[in-house]
């Protein structure tokens, strides 16, 4: 069956109209939803894996693990596409999706010593990882699909911690590639896994976060204690370990890993993002690396995003920076000022969620560079000297991270034990009065001294103190810092710089600078100590701030322009079409004096059914007119038109000379009793008739409230709700209601349905009266007795059209004469006597006559 | 006609036939229906009442419910954390959890019910017949119901915040995002809240309206509203459908939050506003082309 059949079968099916609109309505809403949904995923993405030649351990060939990610149209630019430690190329088949959907050839890979690759770990080192990634640059640039501009092969690299670093390593060493994106990773990885805050030194090891890492590294069902690790690099770290201090080959491996040895070299624009939420590389990597790499001019953006090592959130941010940063890189347009992007947690209320989120705002350029860092926020922290103790091997501790609970979120705070009073000093600043946002790393100087020699591990830290005394740690970042050669009781004075944080402090807050001696992810010395910290009294704290702008996407200003030009619109086409549609009829001075004039009206509905057909009907001035007909006959249908609530198909109907519309101001001469009563329930029947006449609008002393009641004849029931009314006393309320202000012409259908005979009788004398005194009323029924004894004139309708109209005397008097005799009985004698046949009938009383006699005067 | 008029049972036989003949009256359509009158319709009805009571009674037991219950769980949203801090907290809080679907259905209940309700009374036809010009008369009915239902979103953060105050006592009113305001801000800022709930709730309003004019019957015209939120907040949840989720009439329902940070953020609300204006113009244009050329049946 074609749709066309289809839609011709569903028409003709009562509510088929309906029916089919529904139909086609779902299905356009269905294909409208799967198109976003299909349109939204990435589809005509060629993938293949292969394995491909790396740099051979030893003798022994290596060979990675690959996956060639196409996009639909090539050729295109190409990026390599590094995991982070402890993954495989299937951590990043997401992202390398989603570069592949935006038109870029990506290659995903394997480290080796990972995975499904061969080889061992050698941590980085130049000569393996970076040189596979060297060799994995060059199979890329021979192949046909990765496009070429100005005699270079478009080729970019990006990734991630472990890939990050990689990126860095081999922009540095590989000129070919042509951009880098290095997400959460380090410059100097000695600083970043021994920091210290207070020198360049190796300080106190980040014993949880190594660890973890290395374990990384170790593959499941692994029996020896290396894995896959080099065995150089695995002999370092154990014996590191077991020193409790880093060993020189350990030292050497990390400074060969770290970028920050040869990152003037790299000429690539580079982007680098960095976690604001990261133990392990924290903000300050990022900004080592922003600094020695714009030190050569290459172009460099930096953007601290929400998440970070201990939350593993947040990967789309840098995914789409990235992209973004790639797509300018290649055409060309990278400039040498880069906007500075930052998230500030904590600002906004989500109204998705209700929960409290980060946004991101944009500065003009990033402050560490070219020396424009806006003017800090100057405060100070006062405090007297405190002693604090470091128990002995360092329990307990206080715990400020603990890595791998990243993933839990926010639990991460909850989990948090403050360091005990016994271990910490704090030192207070005054009241914030306004809000203010700290972005970056405030030092301050501070006084150590011990009645021990040797060389002293604290943690410095910056928190939050609310009104109410709750204490909280931005991002859960602390300071570890060394002070060296401390003599017995011989204070020294290092500066130390706090944790790289954005943290919002509100108005109403404090800071307080906090040295405390444990932290659980850190390496404690054994040896209990105690320590006096003092600062500068007051001591001068200049925290690091931003100016920027919250980064709005899209014009809200739009939206609202086009709400109030759809409301302005709206306006003017309900006004223009309304006015088109109306049909122009005019004032016919001739039927100014007549009540009702119709004119050949025609109501047609759909299906071609017409319930008036063709109807011509006049009343004069003072006449009672009767409309007969069976059910069905269209007598409310016309009186329905008559009174302007149903439209005419064609025909018109005038009242007093005026056309009848909806609306028109002649119906006010006009009162309608149309298909029964219509009344609020919840008022009584007075103030139904009040609120009536008061919608009008007219003067009260118009409304003849007194007589219209008494027609209504309800006596005290009239102050009652009339949701307790009988139905013959609302019919009687009703045909009143039609009568308020006595109009000149009266319309009632059926209104004697429900009365009793008393009350049919009152009727018919209201309604001889009314006509009396010249005015008109058509009157509705089919009730044909009640007619003949109300009405002046009848109209009689059959199946909508009019079969009869004329006086009362002309349609019913039409039959033979009656003869009227004084003496019955001689009469009957008289014809007797001249042979014609009669026979006295005794005469029947009207059965009304006898009823209301019987049921006497008080009915 | 009969030849003799049968015995009069009342004198308002003999008034009628003192009277003249008619005259014109004095009649202009466009002032029937006034205000004052409509309200005196609306306003003694038994649904105004117990809508107004069940805003009224809400907030106390929501308040109850804190004193005896205690503090929220951790995934909760922070309004909640801070709804007990004081009065303008508790007020926010009652706003949160009723925008999404109390107010809803009070709104809906206000305009759905107008001209449904006459409809089903059989007292619209009269009230056109008197006459009532089409326009005027949705006119009219349209101005009280959004009165009523702006009345209702008045109602609500007002009553919590009293109810509030005098739980939780008046403590100035803090933000989760971590500041707090002083009572004249905290009110400028639950002022721009009530405004923007409002501007969200014409499309309910408006749809609720339409279909009160479409559908004869009062239940159908609040039904079909509350459904359309319900499914678009439905479809609002799906994030394949992303940039479109930004045109779905119930989308920007919360972004009032926005109010709570320092400075306030506009940029949502001015997108919530926009959209609700072009939802509601549509709804009532069709509303009122329908209505004009209706053949009224009820």
């Amino acid at each position: 069956m074609t749709p066309e059949r289809l839609a011709d079968r569903l028409r003709s099916v009562p509510g088929g109209r309906r029916l089919l609109a529904a139909v086609i309505a779902v299905l356009v809403v269905a294909a409208a939803i799967g198109l976003a949904v299909i349109g939204s995923s990435d589809s005509s993405v060629k993938v293949s894996s292969q394995f491909i030649k790396a740099t051979p351990e030893g003798t022994k060939r290596v060979e990675l693990d690959t996956t060639l990610y196409l996009p639909a149209h090539t050729p295109a630019p190409a990026v390599l596409l590094a995991h982070g430690f402890g993954g495989s190329k299937d951590s990043v088949a997401g992202e390398a999706k989603s570069l592949a959907s935006h038109g870029y050839v990506v290659l995903a890979y394997t480290a080796r010593g990972f995975g499904r690759s061969g080889g061992l770990i050698h941590f980085d080192s130049p000569k393996y990882e970076v040189n596979d990634a060297s060799l994995l640059v060059t199979y890329l640039a021979h192949l046909p699909q990765v496009a070429a501009s100005g005699g270079h092969r478009q080729i970019a690299v990006a990734g991630g911690s472990y890939g990050g670093a990689l990126s860095l390593l081999l922009a540095e060493q590989d000129k070919r590639v042509r951009a880098v994106a290095a997400d959460i990773t380090w410059n100097n990885l000695t600083a970043a896994l021994y920091p210290n805050a207070a020198g360049t030194q190796a300080g106190v090891f980040k014993k949880l976060w190594a660890g973890d890492l290395f374990s990384a590294g170790l593959p499941p069902g692994n029996t020896t204690s290396c894995g896959r690790y080099a065995p150089d690099v695995c002999a370092a770290y154990q014996a590191s370990l077991r020193l409790g201090v880093p060993t020189p080959g350990l030292l050497a491996i990390m400074k060969a890993a770290s970028p920050a040895t040869a990152i003037s070299k790299i000429t690539a624009p580079t982007l680098l993002t960095q976690g604001e939420q990261d133990s392990l590389f924290p903000l300050s990597e990022a900004d080592a690396n922003a600094r020695g790499i714009a030190a050569n001019g290459t172009p460099v953006k930096v953007v601290w995003r929400s998440g970070g090592h201990d939350t593993g959130s947040g990967t789309a941010t840098a995914t789409n920076a990235a992209r973004d940063w790639f797509r300018a890189a290649f055409a060309r347009k990278v400039g040498g000022r880069q906007s500075f992007e930052l998230a500030e947690q904590g600002s906004v209320v989500s109204a998705s969620t209700g929960r409290v989120t980060a946004e991101t705002l944009r500065a003009a350029g990033y402050p560490g560079l070219r020396g424009r860092a806006p003017a800090p926020i100057v405060t100070q922290v006062v405090g007297r000297p405190q002693s604090i103790n470091a128990p002995a091997g360092g329990i307990p501790a206080a715990v400020s991270s603990i890595p791998g609970l990243g993933a839990l979120g926010t639990f991460a705070s909850s989990v948090a034990v403050p360091p005990s009073p016994l271990q910490t000093a704090s030192f207070v600043s005054p009241v914030f009065d306004r809000g203010a946002l700290i972005a970056g790393a405030p030092s301050v100087a501070i006084t150590v001294s011990s009645p021990t020699a040797g060389n002293a591990t604290l943690f410095a830290s910056l928190r939050d103190l609310s009104p109410d005394g709750t204490e909280s740690l931005p991002a859960q970042l602390v300071a570890p810092f060394v002070v060296p050669g401390l003599k017995a009781n011989k204070p020294k004075t290092v500066t130390v710089a706090l944790p790289s944080i954005v943290h919002t402090v509100p108005s109403g807050h404090r800071v307080v600078l906090t040295i405390s001696t444990t932290d659980f992810a850190y390496q404690l010395p054994t040896v209990a100590r105690q320590y006096t910290v003092a600062v500068a009294n007051p001591a001068p704290l200049k925290l690091p701030t931003i100016s920027g702008t919250v980064l709005r996407a899209g014009h809200p200003m739009a939206w609202l322009f086009a709400g109030i030009a759809a409301v302005v619109l709206a306006f003017l086409a309900v006004g223009f079409v309304l006015r088109r549609l109306r049909r122009v009829l005019r004032f016919d001075p001739a039927l100014a004096e007549i009540p009702v004039h119709i004119d050949n009206l025609v109501k047609e509905y759909a299906g071609g059914y017409r319930a008036v057909d063709g109807v011509s009907l006049t009343v004069e001035r003072g006449q009672v007119l009767g409309l007969l007909g069976p059910n069905g006959a269209g007598k409310t249908t016309t009186l329905r038109v008559l009174v302007g609530l149903i439209l005419p198909t064609s025909g018109t109907v005038h009242v007093f000379g005026e056309p009848i519309v909806p609306g028109a101001a002649v119906l006010s001469r006009l009162g309608a009793f149309i298909e029964g009563p219509g009344f609020l329930p919840h008022l009584s029947g007075r103030e139904n008739l009040r609120l009536f006449w008061a919608a009008t609008a007219r003067p009260q002393d118009e409304a003849y409230f007194d007589t219209a009641l008494d027609i209504a004849g309800l006596g005290s029931s009239v102050d009652r709700r009339v949701r307790t009314y009988s139905h013959g006393m609302k019919q009687r309320l009703g045909i009143a209601q039609a009568m308020l202000g006595l109009p000149e012409l009266l319309v009632l259908d059926e209104p004697t349905n429900g009365l009793d005979p008393p009350q049919i009788a009152e009727m018919r004398e209201v309604l001889q009266r009314y006509a009396a005194t010249g005015r008109t009323v058509v009157v509705s029924s089919h009730l044909l007795a009640e007619v003949e004894q109300t009405c002046t004139h009848v109209a009689v309708m059959h199946k909508g059209q009019l079969v009869a109209a004329g006086s009362v005397a002309e349609i019913a008097g039409a039959g033979g004469m009656q003869l009227a005799v004084g003496d019955p009985e001689r009469a009957a004698a008289i014809l007797a006597e001249a042979g014609i046949t009669a026979e006295l009938v005794p005469a029947r009383r009207a059965l009304e006559d006898v009823f209301l006699d019987l049921i006497g005067e008080d009915a | 006609m009969s030849q003799e008029t049968p015995a009069t049972h009342r004198g308002v036989h003999d008034r009628l036939a003192a009277l003249g003949a008619g005259r014109p009256p004095t009649f202009e359509p466009g002032r029937t229906l006034p205000l004052r009158v409509e309200f005196e319709r609306q306003l003694k009805r038994r649904r105004t009442q117990l809508a107004a009571l069940v805003l009224m009674v809400l907030p106390i037991i929501i308040a109850l419910a804190f004193k005896l219950g205690g503090t929220a769980g951790n995934d909760a949203p922070s309004l909640v954390h801070l709804a007990t801090v004081g009065g303008a907290n508790f007020a926010l809080f009652s706003e949160y959890v009723s925008v999404g679907f109390l107010l809803v259905v009070v709104v809906a209940l206000f305009c759905g019910d107008t001209v449904a309700s006459e409809a089903s009374w059989s007292s619209l036809r009269y009230l056109l017949a008197q006459p009532v010009p089409r326009g005027r008369l949705l006119r009219q009915k349209l101005i009280v119901a959004l009165a009523l239902s702006a009345g209702a979103n008045l109602l609500l953060p007002l009553w919590s915040l009293l109810v509030g105050g005098l739980f939780f006592g008046w403590a100035p009113a803090r933000s989760p995002v971590g500041g707090s305001f002083d009572t004249g801000a905290s009110l400028l800022r639950l002022a721009l809240v009530v405004v923007f709930v409002c501007g969200q709730m014409l499309v309910v309003a408006s749809l609720a309206f339409l279909l009160s004019v479409t559908v004869d019957n009062p239940l159908g015209a609040v039904g079909g509203a509350v459904m359309l939120v319900v499914v678009s907040n439905i479809l609002d949840q799906i994030s394949a459908l992303d940039p479109y989720r930004h045109f779905l009439p119930t989308h920007w329902n919360y972004s009032w939050v926005d109010t709570l940070s320092s400075p306030i953020r506009y940029d949502d609300m001015l997108r919530g506003t926009g959209t609700a204006l072009v939802f509601a113009s549509v709804f009532l244009a069709v509303a009122w082309l329908r209505f004009d050329r209706k053949d009224v049946t009820s």
